[in-house]
């Protein structure tokens, strides 16, 4: 069955679009990610013209997130203090990334900057992840292993300490606004909530438990995603309704899903999975640099 | 086929030039509603004459033309180890979409000085502008190639079915991925590759019902919309959640 979109002006599948959706709301659910990463270039790939498909997954993202979180609420594993702390740097992030982005479409090669970042980004985060998730599976392997505690060196001389009981943690507000601060600006840059580089940055920056992490992480996205939707939708025009409520229904039943099976799993057997699916998109947008494309001309109409 | 007998009848009339071309599309306009899949144009009519059929080899083209859109074709180059887009090429003028079907192929129906002055081919269709590229040819070549590919720019030589010289009939499929507004039909007749008589003929493309709602809405209450958006985003969300809680209940 087709259906046509009437701001992408595209006729597309429904079913494959209840797939996509359904997919990345898995994933969602599961890791705490917005999904965007992944839904982003999905939609490329399905012929979805670039703006409408950064516009409309924000919106995409927004209704599985709001899902994931719901069902985080009732398990209690959402840090409402430690959420609000990092949006208020996540809002300003974003703020200032939209501005970059904008200045660097003005001087061209913003497809390039907006793949590098991916590239670069997916790929660091990806790595560190794997081996440090790696090993800790190993050391739950030996038996009678200890349990080590996180030090947290110099962020503990930080002033501004605050208590976020959901976390276990006591500590200063600087760090989680500075990471807030900086998802937003490769938010504001990618075009995703930024979610996988929230997870692990929560997890090894701040210390926080896995498990308060990917609700904490959802509550946030809904937020700036909300955000960058409302902006698409007011100066460029390209949230496409239509695409975003077939995505969106596969999208919220998807995240329920995944966030039980979420909940079943062990958090390093989650954090290996993650770093494995965060690898693998990087490695797909790292090979499209650097092999030569089958067509090396490109079109762009409108006022580009 | 009223329409092909009322065409018959006009064929009887006296008529002051030496043929003529008399014209019906199957369809007056193109409606894009929420489940339009392409469209397929019949496009037919007949040649009237008040004397024998001259001499000469007889052609007959139609063109469909999508509006007109400025665009840039940019060329990927390989720098420091990935691929990146290096040089750009400005197009003044391309169609979104083109069709050109004839009885026979074009170089023998259709002389190279009377395809410049109708803008017929496709090739003719594209125009670029001033560039400092130096083989700015090759770019525009890329834009048929692509669009070619994507089927939006269509050649149908021999797709123009003519009987006893008289009368004549073609389809034109166009694509799910239209672009909206005034569409151009144009039928040439030539002989000997000579055009001797041509006729033009709009056809509106243009969203109806939820379709243009939605767009509408989206470019004059973008707020509005954008908010919208949003409510229906959080409310789905919400749903699934209570629906699943209350299956595992």
């Amino acid at each position: 069955m087709q259906i046509y979109l009437p701001i992408a002006e595209i006729s597309v599948n429904v079913f494959l679009l209840f797939g996509l959706g359904g997919l990345v709301g898995i994933l969602s659910g599961m890791f705490g990610v917005g999904g965007g990463f992944l839904m982003t270039p999905l939609l490329f790939f399905i012929g979805i013209p670039p703006a409408v498909a950064v516009a409309t997954g924000s919106n995409q993202i927004v209704a599985s997130s709001v899902s994931g979180l719901l069902a985080h609420l009732k398990r209690k594993t959402v840090d409402l203090r430690m959420g609000s702390v990092l949006l208020v740097g996540g809002l300003l992030g974003a703020a200032m990334g939209i501005a970059i982005f904008n200045h660097l479409r003005a001087l061209g090669q913003v497809d390039l900057l907006v793949q590098l970042c991916y590239v670069i980004f997916l790929g660091t985060i990806g790595a560190l992840m794997f081996i440090e998730s790696v090993r800790a599976l190993q050391r739950a392997k030996k038996p009678g292993a200890r349990k080590t505690r996180r030090k947290h060196g110099w962020v503990s001389t930080l002033p501004f300490k605050m208590k976020f009981r959901v976390s276990g943690l006591y500590i200063s507000v600087i760090p989680p606004l500075a990471v807030g601060f900086f998802v937003g600006i490769l938010a504001g840059i990618m075009g995703v909530g930024g979610g996988f580089i929230m997870v692990p940055a929560m997890i090894y920056l701040l210390g926080m438990p896995t498990k308060v992490v990917i609700g904490t992480s959802l509550f946030q996205i809904i937020f700036v995603a909300t955000f960058t939707t409302l902006l698409h939708a007011i100066t460029n025009e390209t949230v496409d309704v239509v695409l975003a409520l077939f995505l969106l229904i596969g999208g919220v039943i998807g995240a329920q899903f995944g966030t039980r099976i979420g909940l079943k799993m062990k958090a390093e057997q989650l954090r290996v999975l993650l770093a494995i699916l965060v690898l693998a998109v990087c490695f797909k947008l790292g090979l499209d640099l650097l092999i030569k494309p089958a067509e090396v001309y490109s079109i762009a109409t409108g006022g580009v | 086929m009223l329409r092909l007998i009322s065409l018959l009848i006009l064929l009887a009339l006296p008529a002051s030039a030496a043929e003529e071309i008399v014209l019906g599309l199957s369809q007056d306009e193109v409606a894009i509603t929420a489940t339009f899949e392409g469209s397929e144009i019949l496009v037919f009519g007949a040649i009237r004459r008040d004397a024998q059929p001259p001499d000469g080899l007889l052609g007959v083209i139609v063109t469909v033309a999508g509006p007109d859109t400025p665009l840039v074709v940019r060329r990927k180059e390989r720098r420091l180890g990935i691929w990146v887009n290096v040089d750009d090429v400005k197009i003044d003028a391309a169609p979104s979409f083109y069709a050109v079907a004839s009885n026979a192929p074009l170089g023998k129906i259709l002389r190279p000085s009377e395809d410049l002055h109708n803008r017929i081919s496709i090739p003719q269709v594209v125009r670029e502008v001033g560039t400092n590229v130096l083989d700015s040819r090759s770019f525009s070549a890329a834009l048929m190639r692509i669009r070619e590919h994507d089927g939006l720019y269509q050649t149908l030589e021999g797709a123009v079915d003519v009987s006893r010289e008289t009368l004549f009939e073609t389809r034109i499929t166009m694509p799910s991925n239209l672009t909206e507004g005034s569409y151009r039909a144009r039928i040439f007749l030539t002989r000997d590759g000579n055009v001797v008589d041509n006729y033009e003929v709009a056809i509106p493309v243009k969203k109806v019902g939820m379709e243009r709602w939605l767009f509408n809405l989206a470019h004059e209450r973008a707020v509005l919309y954008g908010l919208m958006s949003l409510a229906i985003a959080v409310a789905a969300g919400w749903l699934a959640s209570a629906a699943f809680g209350l299956i595992r209940r």
